[in-house]
């Protein structure tokens, strides 16, 4: 996908003026918050599982080359294979390798980030294949040509009507032309077309939501079966996923699993919840005769040895995106990647580099809603700042912000000059300003007043100068009486 | 008598006085001894949260010094308090002397609201306030220093005082410091949400304890004509209210019948 962050101050402002977007919004706030917070109030040891769910991943993280490595050996004893992908192009090429290998026409693709980073589908599809999103939420984008807008609901932006109009735009080719407007109508629609869709593909692509290093399996977690259907119907099944995915035990998964999906909607547990296993065995009754794992570094290592270490414990619920006051307003494509939100904020500059997206660590009050919700317990304010850190090391902020900080850190470390400065502008202002209490307009301060007065100052002078003159007047009057 | 170091907040200094002299009226009431060094402007989170590490130590110091010798330093802000206290310590990670004394100012440091209900076991104040009010919970207070409980605690005990909780009360109001002028869009989204939610709550006043969230929307507020009066709950509780609301003009005629 196109990196488009630099843009996020003007997509950013579009998106504020898109009404379909606001009422859309809106419902992520009002589902998504409501829901995880009766679903969370339900386990009264919610924080007892993230301690429990931090540390594990902590474990991991610090020996994550030792679990890698038993997981590709239990996949291998299982009949697989495992690919290791030092970037998105490596993961590409071995998974395009694969389908030409296979004379693959066909391909079906439950959501997977990490395949969004890799742009996969625009690689399947320039190899002359045809990749088709099982997800809804991807299948309706996929029909829009637009990216994700959300992480695990990648469609939210768009109304009912506007997936009416996209319905009868692309189903017409199925010999389908009825416009379709009730909800039920539109999901069986898709549903019939996908159907056909899954039975024909020569291979599926998904990713996963856990690898198991002690058994080689992979837990696959949906609410529409599409990454059952996908991973169990053709020959072929490929696994893309980021390294940072695996996990010691089963049981591990079954901590991590209590988290997740309450994180996410507020269900307790997704519709399917599976547990695949690699190739199917004899006495299976269906599966694929090859299976593949492609691991995905794409500078997960270098976040790993850095100051980012903590960021590889996300595992995609979108918690933090639905709580951030930021995205409700702006929603995911502002961003201009793949992740949006608190968590897109941090991993974005982290995989394109800081330079291709220096506005996002920025577009953020730290109010800390998304660590406090985040299931892993990633501190993302924190992870934010260090970016911050970044921009301002390398100059990449604006040359107005970085000179009024300078001004302020100069006046800041000398109280008295401040103090000498700051009276008489505060004493000027607040007689100008006293009679109407603020100013609609004032030099300098455009971006306060655009769509704020600003309060001018009540004091007839500073706090500091006020009081020290109250302090002498009270010297003075004790002097006078002793 | 307890010995208290105030740390006015630039935004209080600039802006309203009041508050700082509310806040010692209080202090003083409840039996401490309150002194301001001259040595203070800032507690450098303006540079913190820009990434400018350097900045940011030079002013910490500055700040550690001056209040090296108080009991308590109290700030009538979380944001500010919430600075010194939480990420103060971090900033001097590989630095163990100037760790120890930045260790030793946050373990002293309180935000006004948490050290007179926590610290000094005082909740009531000879204060009234006749009338519907709403609350706004600041961010950092609320999230880094657990503010939540004692603003309520404290109106509960203010005579006429009805307190009508706006909904989402702790969502951010959009100021985020340098953010309300770097993403001001943004940011007049989320202030104009939030005094919708004001206004809807019915209340005739905004109280809050962080002067820059009170100064963002009590400007949408006024901007929109809202007719609600904004204070820092300190002025309410030292009874030092007859001063303009945030935002409101000396020549404003304020009907006694809406001053609630």
């Amino acid at each position: 996908m196109q990196v488009q962050s630099l843009n996020f101050k003007a997509r950013a402002s579009d998106a504020l003026k898109d009404e379909d977007l606001k009422a859309a919004l809106g419902n992520v706030k009002n589902g998504f918050i409501g829901k995880r917070a009766a679903a969370v109030k339900l386990v009264p040891e919610w924080e007892q599982i993230r301690t429990e769910a931090r540390d594990l991943k902590n474990h991991v993280l610090e020996n994550l080359d030792h679990y890698l490595l038993a997981y590709e050996a239990a996949v291998t004893d299982n009949g697989g294979h495992v690919h290791w992908a030092g970037s998105s192009t490596d993961a590409n090429d071995i998974i395009v390798d694969i389908c030409r290998q296979a004379g693959a026409r066909t391909v079906t693709k439950g959501k997977s980030m990490v395949g969004e980073e890799a742009n996969l589908n625009g690689a399947l599809e320039a190899a002359g294949m045809e990749a088709i999103e099982t997800d809804l939420g991807e299948y309706i984008i996929q029909l829009a040509k637009e990216a994700p807008s959300h992480i695990i609901a990648p469609a939210i932006h768009k109304t009912k009507e506007q997936v009416s109009d996209l319905f009868h735009q692309h189903h017409a080719q199925y010999d389908l032309h009825e416009r379709i407007v009730d909800r039920s109508a539109l999901v069986n629609e898709a549903r019939t077309i996908l159907r056909e869709k899954f039975r024909c593909a020569d291979v599926g692509i998904t990713g996963a939501n856990f690898l198991i290093a002690e058994t080689g399996q992979h837990v696959l977690v949906t609410n529409e079966g599409n990454g059952d259907l996908t991973s169990n119907l053709p020959q072929i099944q490929i696994v893309i996923v980021g390294i940072e995915k695996v996990i010691p035990t089963l049981e591990d998964a079954s901590c991590l699993l209590r988290l997740l999906a309450r994180s996410a909607t507020g269900q307790h547990f997704s519709n399917y919840t599976s547990l695949m296993s690699g190739p199917a065995r004899k006495e299976d009754l269906d599966g694929p005769e090859a299976f593949h794992v492609v691991l995905v570094d794409n500078h997960r290592t270098e976040m790993l040895a850095g100051e980012l270490r903590e960021m590889l414990r996300c595992f995609r619920c979108g918690a933090c995106l639905n709580h951030c006051p930021v995205y409700g307003a702006v929603g995911g494509h502002a961003y201009g990647w793949v992740y949006p939100g608190p968590m897109g904020s941090v991993v974005t500059p982290a995989m394109v580099g800081i330079e291709n997206a220096p506005d996002l660590p920025h577009a953020c009050t730290l109010n800390g809603r998304c660590a406090e919700v985040c299931p892993m317990s990633i501190p993302l304010p924190r992870l934010l700042r260090e970016h911050r850190r970044q921009t301002f090391e390398r100059s990449l902020q604006t040359p107005g912000a970085r000179y009024g900080l300078g001004v302020w850190a100069l006046l800041a470390t000398r109280p008295r000059l401040y103090q000498w400065t700051t009276r008489l502008g505060v004493s000027l202002m607040s007689r100008v300003g006293r009679k109407r209490g603020h100013f609609r307009r004032l030099l300098l301060a455009g971006a306060w007043t655009q769509s704020r007065n600003l309060p001018s100052p009540q004091g007839s002078s500073t706090f500091m100068n006020e009081y020290r003159q109250r302090q002498k007047q009270n010297n003075d009057t004790e002097r006078l009486h002793s | 008598m307890i010995s208290v170091g105030l740390f006015v907040t630039c935004l209080v200094d600039l802006h309203r006085p009041n508050v700082g002299f509310a806040a010692i009226a209080l202090l003083e009431e409840a039996g401490c001894t309150v002194e301001v060094p001259d040595s203070q402007v800032c507690c450098g989170q303006p540079a913190y949260n820009s990434g400018d590490d350097g900045s940011t130590i030079k002013i910490a110091k500055q700040v550690i010094t001056a209040f090296e010798r108080f009991q308590y330093v109290v700030v009538p802000s979380g944001s500010c308090a919430s600075m010194i206290v939480a990420h103060y310590p971090e900033l001097f990670s590989d630095d163990a002397i100037w760790l120890k004394r930045a260790e030793d100012l946050a373990g002293r440091s309180h935000e006004l609201f948490g050290f007179l209900v926590d610290i000094m076991k005082v909740d009531t104040f000879p204060a009234e306030h006749v009338g519907d009010v709403t609350y706004h919970d600041a961010c950092s207070g609320l999230r880094d220093l657990g503010i939540k409980d004692q603003p309520r605690q404290l109106m509960s005990n203010v005579s006429g005082l009805s307190l009508v909780e706006m909904e989402d009360t702790d969502v951010c109001c959009g100021f985020g410091g340098t953010f309300c002028v770097k993403f001001p869009d943004i940011s007049e989204r989320m202030v104009s949400d939030k005094a919708a939610l004001v206004k809807q709550s019915g209340a005739r006043t905004l109280l809050g304890g962080d002067m820059g969230c009170l100064l963002n929307i009590s400007g949408r507020l006024s901007r929109v004509d809202a007719n609600v009066r904004v204070f820092h709950l300190a002025e309410v509780l030292a009874g030092m209210t007859d001063v303009p609301a945030i935002g409101e003009g000396a020549g404003t005629l304020t009907d006694p019948a809406t001053k609630a």
